[in-house]
């Protein structure tokens, strides 16, 4: 099945983007990306825009609300997402367990959910 | 059909759903992992034994027509949902289960696996125990929510969300691989013993808050006893809870009044609960591998002995709380350290450790207060022992407790 590593970055994490690549925290990513590259569970993902750039929109009353910034605030903020495809949670967890953002902010596991994606894709 | 009949087969029904509940749902969800839609099935099929057995007698194997029928009326489920390429797989597993099971009436047991989902870490550590009451004992949630003290609606949204994740989330129907299987157990051994009430560790005997799941508790470790026979800590958890429950009779006096397990009549314990809990302890110790309940076995094993020789030996309690305390210091093993040393080398030793232990860490806990206020009085500090006795009163619970410390502060 499989799993969505949803991202929590701390500021200081977004921050690092920031750097020419050589820092730590940009340098284990490689490295954990290259890994789940090679053992063969990684499915796609991709990093998201620091939170600053995020806009929420919600509609209340048939009415168009719209915020300037992500939508939970929260010290820790989406950062980005991987998915993988893997027998089971534990081993999911495992490799939650391994990204760098797990030290720093926070990682989220999720099963994807497929039959939902059915029901809209038909 | 007379009656009398109807009662036998009422009876059968019970005795049956009993004993084969958790057999019965863990068979039936090890491959959907849907522990809901097991459990409907079961009370379905429990439901039709009722009005049918009476009717056309009680069939060979009661328990195969059990899973037979639940498990019908669980692929009806699935053809009615016609989620038609999602649910393919599960149906023909189910379908397969089926030529499998009309084969042989012996069906594989796996309630190992589902004590393992249960206490599985994703899932919140105060489900652990709900979760095992209800899919391995069969216990309703509302007799649940009422030994954990929260309302029976809220108790039954828990057990719906956890059994949610359970089904959705990915978590696998397996033993562990050995490399977590240690942790793991714990995390199954923990949840049998909260089952079996909080407080029974404590050297004071001061915090015996039962939560009338004993019993349960006890029905669980056995199971997990016959599933796993050769874990010492299994035997270890199973003769802490015999050893406890040994003494139920003797906790009380006559007129309700709280008796000490130090001064319990031991004539009024349990004599075959302790060679049973005996049994289990031996047999774990041939394993070499001590740990934490087995300690606290060991522990009960001392003061069950007092019923020979008359005497308790506290010198090997305060070995084992040693050994205890290099494993975990908890504030409830650092608390029953503290009266075991205060035993057997004087009140000031075992004040000095209660001193150690970081006051806002037990500021709530009962025990820690009735410790110091007895070992205060001992020392003549009679204004800083009225304090904690007032500390320990006030923490109390049971109204018997109470009742024993007032009469103690004087």
């Amino acid at each position: 099945m499989q799993f969505a590593l949803l991202i929590y970055e701390s500021p200081e994490a977004f921050a690092s983007r920031k750097s020419d690549g050589t820092d730590p925290y940009t340098g284990a990513w490689r490295a954990y990306h290259k890994a789940l590259v090679e053992s063969g569970v990684f499915v796609g993902g991709d990093p998201l825009e620091v939170p600053e750039t995020g806009t929420t929109i919600k509609i209340k009353e048939g009415k168009r609300g719209v915020q300037d910034g992500p939508y939970a605030d929260t010290k820790e903020q989406l950062g980005g997402f991987t998915i993988l495809e893997l027998p089971s949670l534990d081993a999911a967890l495992e490799w939650a367990a391994r990204c760098p953002a797990a030290s720093s902010g926070a990682v989220e596991v999720r099963p994807l959910a497929p039959q939902t994606k059915l029901r809209i894709t038909g | 059909m007379s009656g009398r009949d109807e009662e036998k087969v009422h009876r059968t029904v019970e005795r049956v759903a009993r004993e084969s509940y958790g057999r019965l749902v863990a068979y039936l969800s090890v491959h959907t992992h849907d522990l809901a839609g097991a459990e409907d099935a079961l009370s379905e099929a429990l439901l039709k034994a009722l009005t049918g057995w009476p009717r056309d007698g009680v069939p060979q194997n009661p328990e195969a027509w059990l899973l037979t029928t639940a498990r019908h009326s669980l692929i009806d489920f699935f053809r009615h949902q016609r989620v038609a390429l999602a649910s393919e797989p599960d149906l023909l597993l189910l379908t397969q289960n089926s030529a499998e099971a009309t084969l042989e009436t012996n069906f594989p047991d796996e309630r190992l696996k589902l004590l393992f989902v249960c206490a599985h870490p994703a899932i919140d550590p105060a489900m652990h125990t709900p979760l095992m009451l209800q899919t391995v004992l069969g216990l309703d949630a509302d007799r649940i929510a009422g030994a954990f003290l929260v309302s029976p609606k809220t108790m039954g949204q828990r057990l719906v969300r956890a059994k949610t994740k359970i089904r959705d989330g990915g978590i696998r129907f397996e033993v562990p691989e050995q490399r977590q299987l240690p942790q793991r157990l714990d995390a199954v051994l923990e949840a049998i013993y909260a089952a079996f009430g909080i407080g029974w560790d404590d050297m004071a005997g001061v915090d015996q808050r039962g939560r009338d799941l004993t019993e349960e508790a006890i029905w669980l470790a056995r199971v997990l006893l016959q599933l796993m026979p050769n874990v010492a800590e299994v035997c270890g958890l199973l003769a802490l809870m015999l050893h406890c429950e040994a003494r139920r009779a003797a906790r009380r006096a006559r007129d309700g009044r709280y008796v000490p397990l130090s001064e319990q009549d031991p004539k009024l314990w349990s004599h075959p609960l302790i060679e049973e809990a005996e049994r289990h302890l031996g047999e774990a110790s041939k394993y070499g591998s001590p740990g934490r309940f087995q300690l606290e076995a060991a522990i009960q094993s001392v003061h069950a002995e007092r019923g020979h020789s008359g005497r308790i030996e506290w010198t090997a309690i305060v070995q084992f709380y040693e050994q205890l305390n290099r494993i975990s210091p908890t504030i409830g093993r650092r608390t029953g350290y503290a009266a075991a040393l205060a035993e057997a080398n004087g009140a000031e030793r075992g004040l000095a450790i209660l001193d150690a232990i970081d006051q806002d860490s037990v500021s709530a806990y009962q025990p820690y207060w009735a410790v110091r206020a007895h070992l205060l009085q001992l020392l003549g500090k009679g204004s800083e022992a009225q304090h904690a006795y007032d500390r320990a009163i006030v923490l109390a619970e049971d109204p018997a407790v109470r009742e024993f410390l007032l009469q103690k502060r004087g």
